[in-house]
């Protein structure tokens, strides 16, 4: 949606619009009639932001993708007054001191220094009123900015329970902008909160805090000249105004001066970097030098120099009138984090939400793909009643499309309604504590556990699990190994190949089949730490990531957010992935249905569309068993030619050579192929090639299907059987760890936001699966 | 009068408590922790050691903080042993 801006950084200081400069000297009186108010929100983490922002603008919001970072930017409008006011919703953080390119975006949407993004008319500072100076300190940095603020005193449920009063007007003096104190959880403080953004849309910036020694300042100034002369003479032949500009652009980036000289090789230093040259460097070395012999050390210099401001302005702002409640997140925390105890609660709840995500979606699953496709059969009966091609493309291709999309929603739901439970109470942070050790060791934090957990049972929710992690690189890592985990759309190739092929007689004949199963999972968990460990020192290579994690006060999660965020999670997938989804299952269906022509199992060449609807039009008005027997298998033999003989069978021949040594023939292969739009694919692709049908719901198809295969010999005429252990496991190790699963596919394409990652995905597990399946066949044709 | 010991945040044990000396390292991770109130002069209390050990779970005025200690030995903390009895 929107337009990429140049990465260069030439906008960071050449091409800043006038507007925010002039704003920040001279803001206008009142703000103009029938004027968008943009406000931007920003805050830490856990202190409601997200909560207001719903209660803020409803369902009235959209999603913004910016080229470059991962994290998704929420706007948001409501109307009041005669105005109208969007709001954007940035990522909750600590400090405005970019070091990665998502943090850089907030700094980039809150300075308006984007072309693609005009700049706020309003700060909308959200903080935790009842850990108010450390939440305080963000909010100073946006005091810098020359811009109006509103603070939001969220969680005075919170302060009221510690027995704390905040003074409120004492507070908006002391810092000179609107404090509104609210429960927005409960929807208290809404309106005021309101009318103070349009108040303070139409008024002043708050006083610029003076924090730093003269010294820090004087070199602010230095560099501001640097710069301004490094601009001019960069820009002599292009402009006249160039000096009115530069000094207007530098005006209002005071606070980006103070990033370049305070943030050592931090992202704003990099990107002045590229417009200035190397030279930038000694003059900063020079600067920070200067300081250093005056005695001003610039390490902790800012923490040290905000909070003891902060401290100062906050005095007599906050009183403690009664004694506080019983604190319950002492009490609670004393078991939940306990070493014994804390992780068999954690045990006993991660075993729930797998099982509710593994089993529970379960039959939610079987009534939507009933619903799905008898209400596809029913509408292809009402508007395609003849055979043909667009029946086919409707049943085989869009109905199955939408039924493989919708089929994720259960899952989806569920995960994401035990996440919003466990982040609004405040155990996430809980989890990823406990965790954090055991994800340590594959360079991970604890907050991947839930992610890669959920992916045992599908790789889709677990991906899009992956937002509660804030560090880009772990994410990516851990969305990158989540396919790995052995979800279940695996098990029905586990158990068709285990059932034919894997059988022993007596005490091992019950053991094996299991421990074969294990295996299975087994090969996963084990290769995704060492993937993620090889990722992390290649493609994501990078400075570890901080492991500084806020415990939230444990509070009672209110059911309609939670209702909220699982009706909207469900939605993101279908509106983002579905396309996607979809049309690979349409152009499966293509391979596989065209060319519609060719030879039949005697060698006629026949309509194999035409031959099937006159065969099963036989089927269904033939009166005797013997008849009906026999034209079943004529039928099912059709079938099986018409796609042995379709582009992909074709395609399955040509790759022969190189699954040749996998054990596998080309059909195998071909199987293989058709199943790129989910896994499970596979078992009915097997069973048409085959002539054994697709439908398995039965225990006497898939007996049949297991005798087709165990029957099954090569076609070079050795009349060798087809499948072995060997071959079996190799086709199991295959599907254990190829990709072939066009919906994670398409979900790593959205929560990445770029093409790159899932291409890597597809091809970086494709080529484990096929190592994984020729080791395993070539030492299982060794061993014999 | 009671005896001071300075410890590093690592090495203590949940209950023990002291104030902030010093936070070693001008990285940013040194800058994050005393971005997060991690101060000269501060009150923590090491709260819980996760199941391996490793992070560790301290309070800070009014709020909680998890950290491994591969950050916590930067954090050096002035012990009052009058507080353990």
């Amino acid at each position: 949606m929107n337009q990429p801006t140049t990465p260069s950084g030439e906008h960071l200081l050449s091409n800043m619009p006038e507007k925010a400069a002039v704003e920040a000297t001279a803001p206008p009186s009142s703000p103009p009639a029938a004027k968008t108010i943009r406000v931007a929100l920003i805050g830490n983490p856990n202190t409601g932001k997200t909560t207001l922002f719903n209660a803020l603008c409803g369902l009235r919001q959209k999603t913004g993708n910016y080229p470059g970072v991962t994290v998704e930017i929420r706007k948001g409008y409501f109307h009041y007054g005669d105005h109208t006011f969007e709001v954007v919703d940035l990522p909750g953080t600590y400090s405005l001191s970019p070091r990665s390119p998502d943090e850089m975006l907030a700094v980039e949407l809150v300075l308006g220094l984007r072309t693609d993004e005009p700049a706020p008319d309003v700060l909308l500072s959200i903080v935790d009123a009842s850990n108010l100076e450390r939440n305080l300190y963000l909010t100073c940095q946006l005091f810098e900015l020359g811009k109006p603020v509103v603070l939001a005193l969220n969680m005075m449920d919170l302060v009221e329970r510690q027995g704390k009063e905040i003074d409120v007007v004492h507070l908006q003096e002391r810092l000179g902008v609107l404090a509104v104190p609210m429960k927005a959880n409960r929807k208290i403080g809404l309106e005021a909160l309101r009318e103070s953004l349009l108040q303070a849309a139409a008024g002043k910036a708050p006083p610029l805090p003076k924090v730093f020694p003269e010294q820090l300042e004087r070199e602010l100034v230095r560099l501001a000249d640097w710069l301004r002369e490094r601009l001019r003479l960069q820009n002599l032949a292009s402009s006249v105004h160039v000096e009115q500009k530069c000094q207007q652009q530098l005006a209002c980036s005071r606070f980006l001066l103070q990033r370049l000289l305070l943030d050592v090789g931090g992202s704003v230093e990099r990107r002045v970097r590229a417009v200035t040259g190397e030279e930038l460097t000694s003059v900063l070395d020079a600067a920070r030098q200067r300081l250093a012999e005056q005695g001003i050390a610039l390490a902790g210099l800012e923490p040290r120099a905000r909070y003891s401001w902060l401290r100062e302005r906050l005095r007599g702002c906050v009183h403690q009138v009664r004694e506080p409640a019983t604190n319950w997140t002492d009490r609670i925390d004393r078991l939940l984090t306990h070493k014994v105890y804390g992780t068999l609660i954690f045990l006993a709840l991660m075993l729930l939400v797998f099982w509710s995500i593994f089993s529970g979606a379960e039959p939610v699953m079987h009534a939507l793909e009933y619903g799905i496709t008898r209400g596809g059969e029913f509408l292809a009966d009402l508007f395609l009643p003849q055979p043909g091609m667009l029946r086919s493309l409707f049943l085989d291709g869009v109905i199955k499309g939408v039924g493989s999309v919708l089929m994720f929603l259960p899952q989806i739901m569920i995960l994401f309604g035990f996440i919003a439970v466990l982040e609004d109470c405040g155990y996430m942070a809980r989890a990823a504590f406990l965790m954090d050790k055991l994800m340590a060791r594959c360079g991970l934090s604890g907050k991947s556990f839930i992610p890669l957990l959920s992916s045992f049972a599908c790789a889709i929710p677990g991906i899009m699990a992956t937002r509660v992690i804030e560090d880009r690189r772990d994410r990516l890592a851990t969305i990158l190994i989540a396919p790995l985990m052995s979800c279940s759309a695996r098990l029905p190739v586990y158990n068709l190949m285990i059932a034919a092929f894997i059988t022993t007689q007596g005490f091992l004949g019950h053991l094996l089949p299991a421990l074969v199963l294990l295996g299975m999972y087994l090969i996963g968990i084990t290769l995704a730490p060492l993937v993620a460990w090889a990722l992390k020192r290649t493609v994501l290579q990078g400075e570890t990531p901080i492991f500084l994690l806020e415990l939230p006060p444990y509070q009672i999660p209110s059911l309609r957010l939670i209702a909220y965020r699982m009706v909207e999670r469900g939605w993101a997938f279908v509106r983002r992935a579905g396309t996607l989804i979809l049309a690979s299952m349409v152009l499966i269906w293509a391979l596989l249905y065209f060319p519609r022509t060719g030879p039949d199992h005697r060698g006629n060449e026949i309509d194999y569309e035409a031959t099937c609807a006159e065969l099963r039009e036989r089927l269904d008005s033939a009166e005797d068993r013997a008849t009906k027997e026999r034209l079943h298998q004529e039928y099912l033999a059709v079938q099986g030619q018409w796609r042995r003989n379709s582009w992909l069978g074709r395609a399955g021949r040509w790759l022969e050579p190189l699954i040749r040594p996998l054990g596998w023939d080309w059909r195998i292969g071909m199987a293989a192929l058709a199943s790129f739009p989910a896994r499970e694919v596979v078992v009915g692709t097997l069973g048409i090639i085959f002539d054994v049908g697709e439908d398995f719901e039965g225990e006497a198809e898939s007996r049949q299907l297991r005798q087709q295969l165990q029957l099954a010999t090569w076609q070079d005429g050795s009349g060798k059987p087809l499948f072995t252990v060997s071959v079996a496991l190799s086709l199991m190790v295959f599907f254990a760890l190829c990709s072939q699963c066009v919906s994670t596919l398409a979900v790593i394409r959205r929560e990445t936001n770029s093409w790159g990652w899932p291409v890597f995905t597809f091809f970086y597990m494709t080529i484990l699966a096929y190592l994984g399946a020729l080791l395993v066949y070539q030492v299982g044709k060794y061993i014999g | 009068m009671s005896v001071l010991y300075v410890r590093r945040l690592n090495e203590l044990l949940p209950g023990q408590r002291g104030h902030v000396v010093a936070i070693e390292g001008n990285d940013h991770i040194s800058r994050r922790l005393m971005e997060m109130g991690l101060l000269e002069g501060e009150l923590i209390e090491v709260l819980a050691l996760a199941p391996l050990g490793d992070p560790m779970e301290i309070k800070i005025g009014s709020y909680r903080l998890s950290l491994r200690s591969s950050e916590a030995q930067r954090v050096s903390v002035c012990l009052n042993v009058a507080d353990d009895h």
